[in-house]
């Protein structure tokens, strides 16, 4: 008590260290087990997928053993499927096009919806009533027989896989965004910026996005969860790219054969599991670290 | 309020209308034509006759043309001939409606019923086993992949515990018909694809029922409900559950369209005959007019569920006005 208030008057007094939020946050999230555990799964995932092929050099699509070898056997670890094709090959192979659809096409969608949802948000008014009744639209559209549809126009691709789950899954981010726009551009420190002649650009990129940003970066990383579980699912319909091992396709090709093979199924679902699983890890630490305030029960 | 709900009925046709119109321009951007994918599955035709089905298909009229006439057709119900089943789409969709409604219903029912059961006495202890559970659930729930937890059932029930059958509808030997026998045997035969489709729902409702109950349980209304010396279960059931149910209810209608994604894997994974395994097999013979048709018809439900959902909403909250 007295020490304190001597410090206080004395000449030894120093306002206290206030931490950047940037780092308060990162601090928040490295303390907290689950979401570590997370970015530990995810990593190790992603060290699989660019380091693993490289090191096994083989194709995954090649006959490797004698089909239907079951797992935990000398030369095939994992075991082969129904052509003898080796499953831990083609899992290793497979992360590669899993992940890069899960990643780009999640990239891909949350630009989309912070870009109409920042505009909507900021400009209100007609534009609002526009670019929202597309998102209504967007929203109506069953996502998931929507990209079949595009899919099997264009032809299975990664690149038309990707774009039709991008141009699928904005309408949430974008309603997000949309609402903190809302929130923020009447706020003082905005009408402060317009008040020294600041562009709406400068004011919707520079001035109102990066206070946005916590709750969207938490939305983005639940995205690519949900990306790759999507890439998974059209995958296992037939719908991705023949040309690329992925882990739906694995599923999806194997099915048929699932009860004289059941560990070609369940090793690729296991790794879908593993992945998504890591992702909404490191998405629930985060919205602990960046919404102290929203933190769920 | 009968203004707004012609509004919104409007909204709802115009947004059926944009569904109907994208079809058609996702049709037309597409490389090749019907026509082509006809001769591409019959394996090869002659000019000639390619020449004269793109006149009997209309094809080679203008493109404002053939949309005024696609429009008029599906506003008479007509959604264009199959071209593998050589059925009227319109047919085939009718037909596989009912097990897909059995199929989703079931599961929405049982993801509601059990997820807000849960979620709700969970929240009476909010640090209890119930509630880890519930957050072990939620990750899990949305973390696994529902056709792949479809098919590690399947090698379950098919081969270490058959107690249960895992593909199709009825029982190879049924004659169907909907007596006693035949209820039992589809009853049977729907337990694993309404279990499985209802997993993500069930983690999804019972977190949102428990969060809500929590914060309802907080609120003053509450404390004046047991300062008037009601008993715990009344304020539990009776004052709190209702508004709890309030964010399970939107989200189970506004999500309808992830139920019928969530179906589409199902319906393959089970060899149900529904919509779903339709969608899943016009797509593998690229048979454009039944998945289109497919994709309008969802559309449709989607759009009505909304509709339903914001009359169910006023219903549960008389707060919530035309707004």
């Amino acid at each position: 008590m007295s020490k304190s208030s001597l410090a206080l008057s004395g000449a030894g007094f120093r306002l206290p260290k206030v931490e950047h939020p940037t780092v308060e946050a990162l601090r928040m999230f490295a303390r907290n087990p689950s979401a570590i555990v997370g970015m530990v799964m995810l990593l190790t995932m992603l060290a699989v997928a660019i380091a693993g092929p490289w090191i096994l050099q083989a194709d995954p699509f090649e006959i490797a053993y004698a089909p239907l070898t079951p797992p935990f056997s000398a030369e095939a670890w994992l075991g082969t499927d129904y052509l003898g094709r080796d499953v831990l090959t083609t899992l290793v192979y497979g992360g590669r096009a899993t992940l890069l659809v899960g990643a780009v096409a999640a990239t891909l969608s949350v630009l989309i919806g912070i870009t109409l949802g920042a505009f909507a948000g900021y400009y209100g008014g007609r534009v609002d009533a526009v670019l929202m009744r597309i998102t209504e639209f967007f929203q109506v559209l069953p996502a998931l027989l929507f990209a079949m549809v595009v899919v099997t126009l264009f032809s299975p691709s990664l690149v038309t896989v990707t774009l039709a789950i991008g141009i699928v899954s904005w309408t949430g981010t974008a309603r997000l965004t949309r609402a903190e726009f809302l929130k923020y551009r009447v706020l003082e420190f905005v009408r402060a910026e317009r008040a020294i002649g600041a562009g709406d650009a400068r004011i919707i990129w520079k001035v109102i996005l990066p206070n946005a940003l916590p709750p969207l970066i938490v939305s983005a990383t639940l995205a690519v969860g949900a990306a790759i579980l999507f890439e998974a699912g059209l995958s296992f319909l037939g719908l991705g790219d023949p040309n690329q091992m992925s882990w739906g396709l694995m599923i999806g090709s194997s099915r048929q054969y699932v009860l004289s093979c059941w560990w070609a199924v369940a090793f690729p679902g296991m790794a879908i599991f593993v992945t998504v699983l890591a992702v909404s890890l490191i998405g629930d630490g985060l919205n602990d670290a960046l919404n102290p305030k929203l933190r769920a029960r | 309020m009968l203004r707004s709900l012609i509004s919104r009925l409007l909204q709802g046709l115009a947004l059926v209308l944009a569904v109907v119109v994208l079809n058609f321009i996702l049709v037309h951007a597409a490389p090749g034509d019907p026509v082509e994918t006809i001769a591409g599955a019959s394996g090869g035709m002659s000019p000639e006759l390619m020449a004269q089905l793109r006149t009997q298909y209309g094809l080679d009229k203008p493109l404002p043309v053939q949309l005024g006439v696609y429009l008029s057709q599906v506003a008479r119900g007509d959604l264009g001939f199959s071209y593998f089943f050589n059925l009227p789409v319109s047919e085939m969709i009718a037909e596989r409606v009912p097990a897909t409604l059995l199929l989703v219903v079931s599961a929405v029912l049982l993801a509601f019923v059990v997820g807000t059961g849960i979620g709700v006495l969970s929240a009476r202890k909010p640090n209890g086993l119930l509630s880890q559970f519930i957050t072990v659930l939620s990750l899990v729930g949305f973390a696994a992949p529902i056709f792949w937890v479809g098919i590690m059932l399947v090698i379950l029930f098919a081969s270490i515990w058959p107690i249960l059958p895992v593909a199709g509808m009825r029982s190879i030997d049924s004659s169907g018909g909907g007596g006693w026998a035949d209820m039992v045997d589809v009853a049977q035969h729907l337990i694993l694809p309404a279990f499985t489709l209802s997993l993500v729902y069930l983690a999804q409702y019972s977190r949102l029922a428990r969060s809500a109950m929590l914060d309802v349980l907080g609120s003053d209304f509450i404390r004046t409900a047991r300062a008037k010396g009601l008993t715990e279960s009344v304020v539990l059931y009776k004052h709190a559950l209702r508004n709890a149910l309030l964010p399970v209810v939107t989200v189970l209608g506004l999500q309808f369209g992830n139920v019928l994604a969530g179906a589409i894997l199902v319906e393959t994974v089970f060899n149900w005959p529904g919509l779903g395994r339709l969608a899943f097999e016009s797509v593998l013979r690229r048979d454009y007019p039944t998945i289109l048709g497919v994709l309008l018809f969802s559309s449709i439900v989607v759009v009505v569920m909304n509709q339903v959902t914001d009359l169910a909403y006023r219903l549960i909250d008389p707060r919530i006005k035309t707004s």
